[in-house]
This record gives structure tokens, C-alpha cells and sequence, in this order.
């Protein structure tokens, strides 16, 4: 990771512990970005638990599984990827990398898939499927796509900055 | 900033007599929002932390720049697409929103107006002040001169630092918040709005546990300037330094638990109410700390009455009403009379004009000559002050009082018995404008005409900025300063504090 750094007459300023305490604040307000949806979550779950267990039932849990498990995956190989630059190996560190972005298009692709099958039972925000149900489903609904939505835009962006990532470190 | 005022003038001039005056009661409406929302994300919020924080928090720790140059750059980048598209939201097809700033459900998911747009911007604004906030914290942390510990850091870093923590902590809240209602505007995703099984309410919480703290965003950088000013003009040590340092940090914590005290007649359970009143109150501790300490500062000082210190002293006076006022609307009793009246307006004003509005004019009157090497008049800064101040009381103060009587904030229209004290309000403003064209006037011209000074050390103060060239060069220092004193320690004619390491 390369610290932020500028440089007038010869005198760069390196500070790592700077640069790692800078990206430890940046994703503890990732945490509190998606805290806030959480705690959306949590009230009206608490307020319409019937519908949301019964809207659940919607989910294609498999395909839940098998995302969590490329997820979790993915973190392993991009914390591999940094021990491995660590050691002075970049072509390792690149190949790490590379493999979490395959990773990351292969979760997307799911997702689409998961939300493709939704749209064809006409459940979609706005669709008079959705709209007939009772309202504590409507929020099911609008929470999943809000949430999954916006995680996977983070998944994207994840994606396209370790793509520039790899030219940085090869 | 001069069209915002334009707003706000207008505003007034609508409200000087019952009925239609200028403008119609959409365009009102729209006018409001529009002042309230460029007021705060782009004037009182940002005022101080990224105009004068970016120019003198590294210089007063004695470092070169901030931790993350970059970044910071990045900031601007975002304050600017923000600001862009608040504009736009005003120019395209549609109209500017029309929802007051605070977008409350669901009318701001009904409302034809461009809503989407102003949120957008606020979002981004927000994201803007979040890597600001980060790039401080950091800062503070990492990059202070050897010898600095933290308490010999001046207050008005202690006064950032606590800042900075509020912006990365509350931030992401709002962020969110706004995009969902964006969404919910887009797609018609039921998250907020009743019709779907929303909750309006729940927005209220969302939108105030940010926007509460943010009032403190506004405030804590002007009392660190405050708190810079009132030794310097006075020649003291100041008075309890810990205690100030520690009620930024109080008030930073304090000011994040009580946001639902907007929302005391939205029909909270009594147990909350009770406690966010009971919190509300113990705010006003730290904040009175740091009163009592700038007065006992100034006693027996040796008090040199100069530009800045008016601000200053003019911030003490209405901060001291807008605060107390505060106290009154925590009273769970009190606030059923005066919820969503003038009162809360004119409380408000009190506290962000009076208190933030005048901190930054005592910042720029303070710091102009190190920013610029020039000098302006300072008779015509002491007049403008004291038609801003005059005028300031004449604006505002009626809004108490018919506040108290009855009279609904937001509203274009009155019963002619609230006449004479819109009257006597609407007469404040051109007094108040006369005062801030003088004073921007006299800033601005000095920038090209004002007296060319090369002074290190205008006006005598002991902190580091005082201590380096006028203007300050690129990269602040030539070598960083070893810090072994304190940063108020008077002892005229004598040597400064620095020792340079060579």
C-alpha cells in the first residue's frame, strides 16, 4: 500500500501508522454507513416480524450460502495478496488480486441471478405484485433491494480499484 | 455566500406585512429551503474547519501539512461537485426544492420540486466533510511538532480534533439517510414513506442523530477560535485551559445523544423524552465552562480592544443568549409552547449566527493580516461590527418574542397581530446587510488595496502561527519547531517560544 506522499525539494513524508489509521477511520463510517441501514432493518423488523419472516421465505438461500461463501473467500485472498507484497513477491500479490475480482464479478453474477428471479415473480419495487402484499413486505422488499443494492455497488467499486491496484503493484 | 444573504433579505421583506409582498407562497418556500440548506452544508458547516482549518491546523501544531494532502485535495473536489449540483437543483426544470432543509417525510418524496437534486448535493457535501474530518483526527494524531503533547496544543485544535471525531462518527448517518429517501424518490422503494409501511418518525431519528451533532460541527471550530482570540487581546494565560480542552470533547459526546429532542411533540414514549431532555440539559454544562472560562480570561487582563476581539466578545453575548434560550426548549413543558414557532428560529440564529456566524468573522478579521500580508481599516471593521450587531438584536430578538406568542416558523403568511414585530425584524435586516457589506467590502478591498505588512506578529500573539513568515511559505516551516511551552504563556518582550531545531 502506498502511503500518501508529496514531496517539495527532495523531503517526502511517509507515515504508515498515518495511512493505516486514515483507513481504519474511513471503514469504521463504511460500518456506520451500513449501520444505519441495519438499524432500519432492526425497527421494522421488530415492527412487522410476521411479514418479514414470511417475506424471507422469498430468499433463495443456496444462493445466499454460496455468495457468503465468496465473500469470505475474497477477503482471504486479498489479505493474502498483501502478505505476499509484504514478502516482495508481486506477481503472487497480483495473482491474489486478480483472483478477487474474479471472485467479485462471480458474486455479481449471483446476484443477478438472484434478483432476476424476483423481478419474475414480480416482485420489484414499484410492481402491483409487491403492492398487493402486506405492507411489512413492502419494506422486506425495499430494504433488500436498498441494501443488497448499494453492497453491491460497493462490490463493484471493491473491483474496479483492485484492478488499479494490480497495475500499481506489477 | 452574498446571494444566501439575498435570500434570507428577501425572506424578510416578504414577511414585512401580512399577505403578498414579493413573492408567492411556493417561491417562500422554496427560498427558505434554499437558505437553510446552502446555509449549513455550504457556509456555517464547512466555515471554519476547511477554510481556516486547513490553513492553520497544521501551522499550529507545527507541521507542514495535513497527513493526507491528497485527500484533502479530494475534499475540495466533492465540496465543489456538491456545491454544483445544489445550484443546478435551483436552475433546471422542476424548481428547487421546496421541503425546508430538513426534507422531512413524506412530503419530500411527494413534493414535485427537484428534492432529489439538493439531496444528492447534501450527500456529497457530506462525504466531502467526512474525509476532512478523517484527514484532522489523523493529522492531530500523527504529525504534531516534537514537544507538542496534547495539552500544549492551542484549543482551537482541541476544538477541530473534537469536531473532526463528530464529522467521521455522524456523517455516514445522514449520507445514508439521504440516499435512501433519493432511492425511495427514484424507484419508489418503500423505506420511509407511510403508504408503503414506512415509519416518518423513524426518519426523524435518522435525519436528527446526524443533524443534531452537526449543530456541534458548527459551533466547536468557533469556540476554538474564540478561544484563541480572547488571550491574545487580552495578554493572559487563559483561564482553565483543561476544562476548555475537555468541554470540546464533552460537547462532542453530549451533543450526539441528544438528538431526539427535535422531536419531543412527535409523540415519543415519556421515558424518552425524559431523557433527552435531562441530556439536552447537560450540554449546556461544557458550554457554560467555556463562557465562564473566556470572561475570567478577559478579567483583569489587559484588554486591547481591536477588531477581532468585537467578534469575539459580540460571539460571547448572543452564543450566551442563543444557549440559554437552547435550555429553555429542552424544558419538556416549554417546548410544546414554543416547538416549530420563531422562537426556535430566532434561538437558532442566535446560536449559528451569532455564535458560528460571528466566530468566522472574528477568524477572518483575526487572521486576515497572516493569510494575506495586508492590513485593513480597522475603523471601518469596528463600524461594520457594530451595525452587524445592532442589527443582528433588531432582527432577531422580536422572533422570541412573537415566537413565544404563537407565530409558526415557516409560515408566509400572519394574523396582524404579529405585524409590528415583523416589522421591527424586517427593519433588523437592512441594518444587519448595511453591517456585512461594510465589513466584506472593507475585507475585500484590503486583499489588493489594504496597507502591505510584513509583520510576523500582528497582533502579539503567542501561538505558532505568530511565529512564522507573513504570509506563511509553502510547507509552513523551514525547520519544525521543538515546542516546550504551553501555547498562552505570556511574557512580553521576550523572546517567542520557538527554539528551532536545526
Amino acid at each position: 500500500v502506498s502511503a500518501p506522499e508529496h514531496s517539495v525539494a527532495g523531503h517526502v513524508h511517509r507515515d504508515d501508522i498515518a495511512s493505516r489509521m486514515g483507513m481504519w477511520l474511513f471503514l469504521f463510517t463504511e460500518l456506520l454507513l451500513f449501520g444505519g441501514m441495519f438499524f432500519l432493518y432492526s425497527v421494522y423488523r421488530y415492527m412487522n416480524a410476521e411479514a418479514f419472516h414470511v417475506a424471507a421465505k422469498e430468499l433463495n438461500t443456496l444462493i445466499g450460502c454460496f455468495n457468503t461463501a465468496i465473500l469470505l473467500t475474497s477477503s482471504l485472498t486479498m489479505a493474502l495478496s498483501i502478505v505476499a507484497i509484504q514478502k516482495d513477491n508481486r506477481n503472487l500479490s497480483v495473482f491474489f488480486q486478480v483472483v478477487t475480482i474474479v471472485l467479485a464479478l462471480g458474486f455479481m453474477v449471483n446476484k443477478y441471478f438472484e434478483w432476476s428471479t424476483k423481478f419474475h415473480h414480480g416482485l420489484y419495487p414499484g410492481s402491483d405484485t409487491l403492492l398487493s402484499l402486506d405492507s411489512g413486505e413492502i419494506l422486506f422488499f425495499g430494504l433488500y433491494y436498498v441494501m443488497t443494492g448499494l453492497h453491491g455497488l460497493h462490490v463493484v467499486i471493491g473491483a474496479v480499484l483492485i484492478g488499479w491496484m494490480t497495475r500499481l503493484t506489477s | 455566500m452574498p446571494s444566501v444573504l439575498y435570500f434570507g433579505f428577501l425572506m424578510r421583506l416578504e414577511l414585512i406585512a401580512p399577505g403578498r409582498t414579493i413573492m408567492d407562497p411556493q417561491t417562500y418556500n422554496q427560498i427558505f429551503t434554499l437558505h437553510g440548506v446552502i446555509m449549513i452544508f455550504l457556509f456555517v458547516i464547512p466555515g471554519i474547519p476547511a477554510v481556516f482549518g486547513n490553513f492553520f491546523l497544521p501551522i499550529l501544531i507545527g507541521a507542514k501539512d495535513v497527513a493526507f494532502p491528497r485527500i484533502n485535495l479530494l475534499s475540495w473536489y466533492l465540496f465543489a461537485a456538491g456545491g454544483l449540483l445544489a445550484i443546478l437543483s435551483i436552475l433546471l426544470p422542476g424548481g428547487s426544492a421546496d421541503t425546508g432543509w430538513t426534507f422531512y417525510i413524506p412530503y419530500s418524496v411527494r413534493s414535485g420540486t427537484n428534492v432529489s437534486f439538493t439531496l444528492f448535493a447534501a450527500f456529497i457535501l457530506g462525504f466531502s466533510s467526512i474525509l476532512t474530518g478523517l484527514n484532522f483526527v489523523t493529522t492531530v494524531h500523527r504529525m504534531r511538532a516534537p514537544g507538542m503533547s496534547w495539552f500544549k496544543m492551542p484549543l482551537s485544535i482541541w476544538s477541530l480534533y473534537s469536531t473532526a471525531w463528530v464529522q467521521v462518527l455522524a456523517t455516514p448517518i445522514i449520507g445514508i439517510t439521504l440516499l435512501l429517501v433519493v432511492v425511495e424518490r427514484w424507484f419508489g422503494v418503500g423505506l420511509f414513506d407511510p403508504a408503503l409501511g414506512g415509519d416518518p418518525v423513524l426518519y426523524q431519528h435518522l435525519f436528527w442523530i446526524y443533524s443534531h451533532p452537526a449543530v456541534y460541527i458548527m459551533i466547536l471550530p468557533a469556540m476554538g477560535v474564540i478561544s484563541e482570540i480572547i488571550p491574545v487581546f487580552a495578554r493572559r494565560t487563559i483561564f482553565g485551559y483543561k476544562f476548555i480542552a475537555f468541554s470540546s470533547i464533552g460537547i462532542a459526546l453530549f451533543g450526539s445523544l441528544v438528538w431526539a429532542h427535535h422531536m419531543f411533540t412527535a409523540g415519543m414514549s415519556d421515558t424518552g423524552q425524559f431523557v433527552f431532555s435531562i441530556l439536552t440539559f447537560l450540554v449546556a454544562i461544557p458550554s457554560a465552562i467555556k463562557v465562564f472560562n473566556w470572561t475570567a480570561t478577559l478579567y483583569k487582563g489587559s484588554i486591547d480592544l481591536r477588531p477581532p476581539l468585537y467578534y469575539a466578545l459580540g460571539f460571547i453575548f448572543l452564543f450566551s443568549i442563543g444557549g440559554l434560550t437552547g435550555l429553555f426548549q429542552g424544558t419538556l413543558a416549554v417546548n410544546i409552547q414554543v416547538h416549530d414557532t420563531s422562537f426556535i428560529v430566532a434561538h437558532f440564529h442566535y446560536v449559528m449566527f451569532g455564535g458560528t456566524g460571528f466566530g468566522i468573522f472574528a477568524a477572518m478579521h483575526y487572521w486576515f493580516p497572516k493569510m494575506f500580508a495586508r492590513m485593513y481599516n480597522e475603523k471601518i471593521a469596528k463600524v461594520a461590527f457594530w451595525f452587524i450587531f445592532i442589527g443582528f438584536n433588531i432582527l432577531y430578538f422580536p422572533m422570541f418574542i412573537m415566537g413565544w406568542l404563537g407565530m409558526p416558523r415557516r409560515y408566509y403568511d400572519y394574523l396582524p397581530e404579529f405585524h409590528i414585530y415583523h416589522f421591527i425584524s424586517t427593519i433588523g435586516s437592512w441594518i444587519l446587510i448595511v453591517g456585512l457589506i461594510i465589513m466584506f467590502t472593507n475585507l475585500i478591498r484590503s486583499l489588493t488595496k489594504g496597507k502591505i505588512t510584513n509583520e510576523e506578529n500582528t497582533w502579539g500573539g503567542e501561538t505558532l502561527e505568530w511565529h512564522v513568515p507573513t504570509p506563511p511559505p509553502l510547507e509552513n516551516f523551514e525547520h519544525i519547531p521543538t515546542i516546550t511551552e504551553g501555547p498562552y504563556e505570556y511574557k512580553q518582550n521576550e523572546e517567542p517560544q520557538l527554539e528551532e531545531k536545526r
